[in-house]
């Protein structure tokens, strides 16, 4: 694992766009060489998609050649509900960006027959070589994507019921009203984020402290399912410093120390 | 896009086949992107203007029974796109039954295109109005309604196909079923050029009246212990959840700017922004015609010749715009609706005009920050572009 700690919200989201950015570039994609990358939802990764938009009108990054799998959808909503993540991810970035239509793809979650939609997806992730970076943020409880505490470790594409604790904090974009919240969820599993080539875990703010502390000073353990990711071969987690609250100074110092950008060939 | 009132953002306009279109959907179902793209600099994009009283423009008299009715429609349809005007009703002001007899059937109603801006009914202001309040129509082609009311009406006029809005006087006798059955017929009835005090006018609105006749003009001054047709803006006895709606001529010279404040502030919903336009419009000073009489024009103002009655503005839309919005110091969004939705709430026709909403008809303006039109578009087709912005 790389631990990439950075001062704020501001520098992490750039920290990130830029990886992300210089990993496409580096791999020359081209007609017949796509790259894939997996893409989250939610507040933490809206600075991130920010400076890849920017790139991109900057004209140093393009997407034609890029095909996406989102984590996730809500099970029922319509898809062009301001809520879903399909509204999330046109507002947010596909309408800025040059990518095809056809190769941002995005789980239905008004599908007639879902476990077939999650089938299908994990088939379209196959036939597309797999994926080079999964880019994901972590829960307060510690999930990724919708695989919440007590989640196999090595899932797969499936629907989900909701916990509460998620249906509560959602709420607020419901109108307050718990009875027009969605209470299911098509995700990807834990095992199908971890056949990516490279996962990039994206966690800011100190309300995410806790659950970063137990997914990396802590054991492997499906109560706390990005912890999983402790068995992956090519992880980085990328901060802010209020998110690194809960960890041993030790471990905090350890990291900061490390210089990654040689590394990394900024 | 979806519900009116909305605030000026950053986006883009989609527009396939004459209409806006939903970029959204268009990706996720039909997995397609834009086939042209144009940069309109950061320009605002709002819904093309629709004026609702225009009595002519440029040497032209819609209440002239002239020969040739249909290209005098043409040309001024054709020279208002400059002023931001996607949508127009001609008006005719009082005339004899003769003459709507012979123009009426002249003016259907038209979409717009690069040919000039669509027209969408004619206004017959006229001539069943109070003979105190005519202000400039001619005394002799006054009428009132006979026992056949809507008989009567209808001889007058003729047949009411290109009809879209009356104006009326409401104390009239028999106006009650004159109103019923036009508002029954989809025509929107207006209250105006009336001494009608507020119970009068209130009864008129059940009876179906939607609209006033520019606001303050040709009407009782509001008084404090009847405020008059004027009152209705804030009347607690009309229909449930109906929007009575009002013109105004926002030139500077009709309105004081205090009354327009004091209009707007008690029911800025209302508002509609008219230009009541003349003949002399885009033309200059000097003397024109004006249905059966003459007037005279200094700058900015028309009078009746040789009288200090106002007999119409002179100021284009695009004018009335920026003034209004100037002085009331409302939001550009508040004086862009007053130019374009609310007219289209008026005639019911919110869902494909006055609106940028997806599926409406592409009809819009790009304008500076300071509302000047920099170019017009019907149906997502360039009709108008000024001079600065052409290559």
């Amino acid at each position: 694992m790389r631990l990439v700690i950075l001062d704020n919200y501001d520098l992490a989201s750039e920290w990130a766009a830029k990886y992300i950015c210089n990993r496409i570039i580096q791999f020359k994609p081209g007609q017949d060489r796509y790259f894939t990358l997996g893409l989250p939802t939610g507040s933490t990764p809206l600075g991130c998609y920010k400076k890849l938009i920017e790139y991109h009108k900057n004209g140093h990054l393009s997407f034609k050649y890029v095909k996406t799998f989102n984590m996730d959808e809500y099970v029922g909503l319509p898809r062009n509900h301001p809520e879903s993540y399909h509204s999330y991810m046109w507002n947010n970035f596909f309408k800025h960006i040059d990518i095809d239509p056809n190769n941002a793809h995005i789980l239905d979650g008004n599908a007639a027959d879902l476990q077939a939609e999650c089938d299908a997806f994990e088939k379209k992730i196959k036939e597309a070589g797999g994926i080079d970076l999964f880019v994901g943020g972590i829960g307060p409880d510690g999930h990724i994507a919708f695989n919440e505490p007590g989640s196999s470790l090595v899932s797969r594409t499936r629907l989900k019921t909701l916990a509460m604790d998620t249906i509560l904090a959602n709420a607020k974009y419901f109108d307050g009203d718990l009875s027009k919240v969605p209470t299911m969820a098509l995700t990807v599993g834990v095992g199908t984020v971890m056949d990516a080539r490279e996962v990039m875990i994206l966690i800011t703010g100190a309300h995410k402290a806790f659950a970063l502390y137990k997914a990396i000073e802590e054991g492997v353990n499906h109560m706390w399912t990005v912890s999983a990711f402790q068995q992956h071969p090519r992880t980085i987690f990328v901060c802010d410093e209020d998110a690194t609250l809960e960890l041993r100074v030790k471990t905090v110092k350890y990291f900061k120390g490390k210089n990654f950008i040689e590394e990394l060939n900024f | 896009m979806r519900a009116p009132s909305l605030s000026v953002r950053r986006e883009d306009l989609w527009v396939r086949g004459g209409r806006i279109l939903d970029p959204e959907k268009l990706f996720f179902e039909e997995r397609r992107v834009a086939d042209e793209r144009r940069d309109c600099g950061g320009r605002i994009l709002a819904p093309g203007f629709i004026d609702v009283q225009i009595n002519g423009g440029f040497g032209v008299d819609f209440s002239q029974a002239t020969e040739d009715v249909g290209s005098g429609v043409a040309l001024v349809a054709r020279r208002i796109l400059s002023h931001g005007v996607t949508s127009f009703c001609p008006t005719l002001v009082t005339s004899p039954p003769e003459v709507y007899h012979k123009v009426v059937p002249q003016i259907p109603v038209k979409s717009g295109g690069p040919h000039g801006a669509g027209v969408l009914g004619l206004h017959l202001e006229g001539p069943f109005i109070s003979r105190e309040k005519r202000g400039a129509h001619p005394e002799a082609h006054l009428r009132s309604f006979e026992a056949n009311a809507f008989q009567d009406l209808l001889a007058t006029y003729g047949p009411l196909d290109n009809v879209r809005i009356v104006t009326l006087a409401p104390e009239l006798g028999h106006s009650h079923e004159v109103i019923r059955e036009l508002t029954t017929r989809g025509i929107c009835v207006s209250l105006g050029h009336s001494v009608a005090d507020l119970r009068a006018a209130e009864d008129a609105v059940w009876s179906g009246a939607t609209f006033i006749t520019h606001l303050f003009n040709a009407m009782l001054p509001f008084h404090h212990r009847d405020p008059g047709i004027v009152g209705l803006l804030t009347s607690d006895r009309l229909p449930a959840g109906r929007c009575i709606f009002y013109g105004m001529i926002a030139d500077g010279t009709h309105t004081n700017p205090a009354a327009l404040r004091i209009a707007h502030r008690a029911h800025p919903q209302g508002l509609v922004l008219v230009t009541d336009a003349i003949p002399a419009l885009g033309l200059g000073n000097g003397r024109h015609t004006l249905g059966q009489q003459e007037v005279e024009v200094d700058g900015l103002t028309a009078y009746v010749a040789g009288t200090k009655t106002l007999s119409g503005s002179i100021a284009p839309m695009d004018v009335c715009v920026r003034h209004f919005l100037q002085a009331t110091g409302c939001s550009v969004e508040s004086a862009l609706e007053a130019a374009s939705l609310h007219p289209a709430q008026l005639l019911g026709l919110e869902k494909s005009k006055g609106t940028l909403d997806f599926g409406a008809d592409a009809d819009f303006v790009v304008l500076d920050d300071s509302l000047h039109v920099q170019a017009t578009y019907i149906s997502g087709e360039l009709v108008w572009q000024a001079e600065a912005a052409r290559q």
